[in-house]
């Protein structure tokens, strides 16, 4: 019935019927009020000739979908469309001597735009590229890229304010209005198409071997959709477990971030933390892993026994990659022992074997045995025991 | 016959000669374009992305995607003699030694965030004036794609440089996608070529940047606008407008020199912005380095969000038959975001299956005559509010002197009860505008004037409102919600999906259950009736 509802409604022009009658075994709760009838009335002139329908809602009708309930009627304009508004004229319409003022204007702006270009030119040329300027607002920049900013972007606003300009005070403004069509076919047109649409498939004759031809083709199709995949196994090497094991292995020397010297025991003083990593490591895949934090507490406020144990009178190393996203983790709290990850803000418990107080992270940083060689200098006992850095599926 | 027409007679002829031209060329040339300043959203984004066409293409020239460490030796002294990657070094020497190179890449980033800003707002425009219904949900769907790589086009190309904040973010997608269960570790390696951060990222995000989405974006912009040209904008409701007709100044000349111009001036906008507004200033972050790391480090306004949501998350983490499911990673960086854009991309296909509401619209609603949708949007913008400023929760905490933990904590608590609230503060004010707008129609607008009567009362004249906007005000429609009438048929037995029925009429009640009506013609003229004065 719903075609049938589209097919007298949709038709151009007509009035498009409703209420209950139309919703034939539907229930509508609540009746419009104020219906405004439809009449020739309705129809007004706008300019140009053009004619226009008042207001019509019912462009497509509403489509009742299930067998019991329906949209109730909803729409309808209780007071009718007044048609479009008076034209009024411009000044530059009426009056010769303000168009002949916005010409002007216009060509002012399309002009000023040409003079900034030279001076871009100029500016290309003459002006040093370290030069700084002074600027109100902006402060101190350097002199030829505000120039270049000021000269292009000022002509390129120009000639747009310009075409703006001209075609708002000068080109002839009339409102049009253009009829809209309902974008669906009329039924015998959609049919029609079904209908070559169908015909071209029976030409294929798939109907009678579709498994054969049909089945044999999908299936070659997914094939080559999915066989060329293989070619993307060499965009890089299995994971294996590399994501387990760091540059960290038994005496291997520990060095500063910054000076790549060794790491004196009694360098350390309480509260002193530290970036490092091992020395002669300085590929950045294996220092992504390798890079810890040394830091001195007094033994007397760790309240981890294992963290005491893995320690070196008191000297700690932890892995500086978050265990949350990879950040390394770098701003520490003397007072309250906290050091936190300034991306995700997950906040570690440095007396407590480096628990997460706070933030996102799951896990403690992973600390690394230490110990020192006969000179004081600290070294790794071996590597961590658990995987750096941030969870992964394998990781157990 | 001027030199112009003789020329363009010409073209014209030639064109026509090879393609028939001509006989579309009256429709197509003085097709009519409506006016509106929503209108100029979309444009802004469509012109903001001209931009960031030339400005890339021009960057490509100079920029070596590369990762080869390098010395750096040019004028740029307090990094001269730094180890740094060539993609680094030759941003630098873009910046420092071409000249017009500076303004080229501030052009490039300024309009890629004019141009993410402009597909927002646009977005929001299109949401809460419904113009996303039939027949034009398939153009919502391109312009959420386009949204999606907008996002990412933009995360790839600021990580290009390979400065010490981008280089950051690259990092955090690594531990993003090491937590995506199953195959995370594979894509990871599979991106980087091996272990975070490996030497083939750049060159490979730069093919991607460069070529594959930007060549996916233009096609789908092309469809786009194809889809608006043919389906014919849609139009405010106003005296003369209906769903039949389009009315608006024509393509040829008022639509072409006003768009036009407006590409000229977002170009002007961009390139004085690149000019005199510093953005992106990598030489201050230096190269990047896995081991370091800078405080009150802030993506790009649009990944903000997703940051937000990786702050506020708890520490959860599934550990289990040898496996590990990180959902503090999971569910804000991939489980948000996907449910997300997943109910952005089909919101038009449940309102209308909620309403049952099929029909074909041209005519836009004003956000307060659909208080239901707009209360959802308005939870919706709430939602992605507060992720976004979550992800400048150190920024918020330092400049406030706010403690961060609070601030995470009222976030975590924030994102379920602020849209709620959203929704109902939202609708209600929908609601009120609307009684707002019937008593306009009924008793005219405040004039101002008070005028005391014999009696010694005094009243204020109400001015009765024009015809013009009485019509705006009462063109809109008030739906009534589905009712359900029987669950089973005359033989008692149940009727097919009467589980799915009642759930739909349900949320249609919720839907369209509050309501205020239209004032009717019988009620005005009742009124007036009455008032002589």
């Amino acid at each position: 019935m719903s075609t049938h509802d589209e097919m007298t409604t949709g038709a151009e022009g007509q009035a498009a019927p409703s209420g209950p009658e139309h919703t034939s075994g539907l229930v509508q709760r609540d009746e419009v009020r104020g219906r405004h009838a439809r009449t020739v009335d309705d129809i007004v002139p706008a300019v140009d000739g053009v004619v226009i329908e008042a207001d019509d809602h019912e462009f497509a009708p509403v489509e009742r979908i299930t067998p019991d309930s329906t949209v109730a009627r909803t729409y309808d304009d209780p007071f009718p469309n007044p048609g479009p508004p008076h034209h009024e004229p411009r000044r530059t319409d009426v009056d010769p001597r303000a168009a002949r003022r916005a010409d002007r204007q216009v060509a002012g702006m399309f002009g000023l735009a040409t003079l900034l270009l030279i001076g871009f030119i100029v500016s290309f040329v003459a002006v040093d590229t370290d030069q700084m300027i002074s600027l109100p607002l902006v402060g101190k920049i350097g002199a030829q890229n505000a120039l270049f900013g000021i000269t292009i972007g000022g002509a390129l606003a120009l000639v747009g304010f310009g075409l703006i300009h001209w075609a708002r005070k000068t080109m002839t403004a009339v409102e049009l209005v253009e009829p809209r069509h309902p974008l669906r076919s009329p039924e015998p047109k959609r049919e029609e198409g079904a209908a070559a649409f169908r015909q071209g498939i029976e030409e294929t004759g798939i109907a009678r071997r579709p498994l054969l031809i049909g089945g044999s083709l999908l299936a070659a199709l997914g094939g080559l959709l999915t066989a060329p995949l293989v070619l993307l196994r060499d965009l890089g090497p299995l994971p294996e477990k590399k994501l387990r094991h760091t540059a960290w292995a038994v005496e291997q020397r520990i060095v500063y971030e910054n000076t790549n010297e060794q790491v004196k025991a009694s360098d350390m003083h309480i509260g002193t933390l530290v970036a490092a990593h091992p020395l002669g490591v300085e590929d950045p895949n294996r220092l992504a892993k390798a890079s810890i934090f040394l830091i001195r507490l007094d033994p007397s406020e760790v309240k981890s026994q294992r963290q005491l144990d893995w320690g070196y009178q008191g000297i700690f190393a932890f892995s500086r990659i978050c265990p949350h996203v990879g950040c390394p983790v770098d701003l520490y709290e003397q007072a309250s022992h906290h050091l936190l990850c300034p991306c995700h803000q997950s906040t570690f418990d440095m007396v407590d074997g480096a628990k997460v107080i706070f933030g996102p992270a799951a896990r403690a940083l992973p600390q690394l045995q230490i110990t020192a060689d006969g000179e004081g200098n600290l070294m790794a006992k071996g590597d961590f025991t658990e995987p750096v850095g941030p969870s992964f599926w394998e990781r157990g | 016959m001027s030199t112009v027409e003789r020329m363009a007679g010409g073209l014209g002829t030639w064109l026509d000669d090879r393609f028939g031209v001509a006989r579309g060329a009256r429709k197509l040339l003085r097709k009519v374009f409506p006016d509106h300043w929503t209108f100029m959203l979309g444009e802004i984004a469509l012109w903001s992305f001209v931009v960031i066409l030339l400005s890339g293409t021009y960057l490509t020239l100079f920029f070596k995607p590369s990762m080869h460490e390098v010395v750096y030796h040019g004028s740029y002294v307090p990094l001269q003699g730094v180890q740094m990657s060539e993609a680094y070094a030759s941003t630098l020497d873009l910046s420092f030694e071409v000249r017009g190179g500076l303004i080229m890449r501030q052009i490039h980033h300024w309009a890629a965030l004019i141009f993410v800003a402009a597909i927002m707002i646009h977005m929001l425009r299109i949401f809460f004036t419904g113009a996303f219904r039939k027949p034009r949900e398939l153009n919502w769907l391109i312009g959420n794609v386009l949204f999606i790589l907008a996002i990412l086009e933009g995360l790839f190309g600021y990580s290009l440089p390979d400065d010490l904040l981008s280089g950051t973010g690259m990092r955090i997608l690594e531990g993003v996608l090491l937590g995506i269960p199953l195959v995370g570790t594979y894509a990871s390696f599979f991106l980087f070529g091996g272990e975070f951060p490996g030497q083939l990222l750049i060159p490979r995000l730069f093919t991607i940047h460069i070529l594959l989405i930007p060549a996916l974006m233009v096609a789908l912009i092309t469809v786009h606008l194809l889809l608006v040209f043919y389906q014919k904008h849609t139009q405010y409701p106003g005296p003369g407008k209906t769903n039949r007709n389009v009315v608006g100044a024509p393509f040829l000349p008022i639509y072409t020199a006003k768009a036009g111009g407006f590409f000229l001036i977002i170009f002007g906008l961009s390139a004085i912005l690149g000019g005199l507004v510093q953005v992106n200033p990598v030489w201050l972050y230096g190269p990047y380095h896995p081991a370091q790391i800078s405080a009150g480090s802030q993506p790009d306004f649009y990944m903000g969000w997703l940051e937000g949501a990786l702050r506020a998350m708890p520490a959860w983490e599934i550990n289990a038959w040898g496996h590990t499911v990180s959902l503090s990673v999971l569910v804000p960086a991939l489980v948000v975001p996907g449910i997300f854009f997943t109910l952005l991309a089909l919101y038009p296909f449940i309102e209308s299956w909620v309403t049952g509401d099929k029909r074909e619209h041209h005519l836009l609603e004003r956000p307060r005559n659909a208080p239901t949708r707009t209360g959802l949007g308005a939870a919706g913008v709430t939602f992605f509010g507060l992720l976004w400023l979550n992800g400048g929760n150190d920024v918020i905490a330092d400049k406030l002197h706010l403690s961060i933990y609070a601030i995470t904590w009222f976030t975590r608590f924030a994102l379920f009860l602020g849209p709620v609230v959203a929704f109902i503060v939202a609708r209600r004010i929908c609601l009120g505008l609307q009684r707002r707008d019937r008593d306009k129609v009924l008793h005219g607008r405040e004039s101002g004037i008070i005028r005391r009567l014999p009696s010694g009362e005094y009243i204020e004249i109400h001015e009765p409102v024009s015809v013009e906007e009485r019509y705006v005000l009462t063109a809109y429609e008030v739906n009534r919600p589905l009712e359900l009438t029987d669950t089973v048929d005359e033989n008692g037995i149940p009727t097919p999906n009467g589980r799915v029925r009642k759930v739909r009429s349900a949320l249609s009640r919720w839907y369209f259950g509050t309501r205020v009506e239209k004032p009717t013609p019988a009620e005005y003229q009742q009124l007036t009736a009455g008032h002589h004065d």
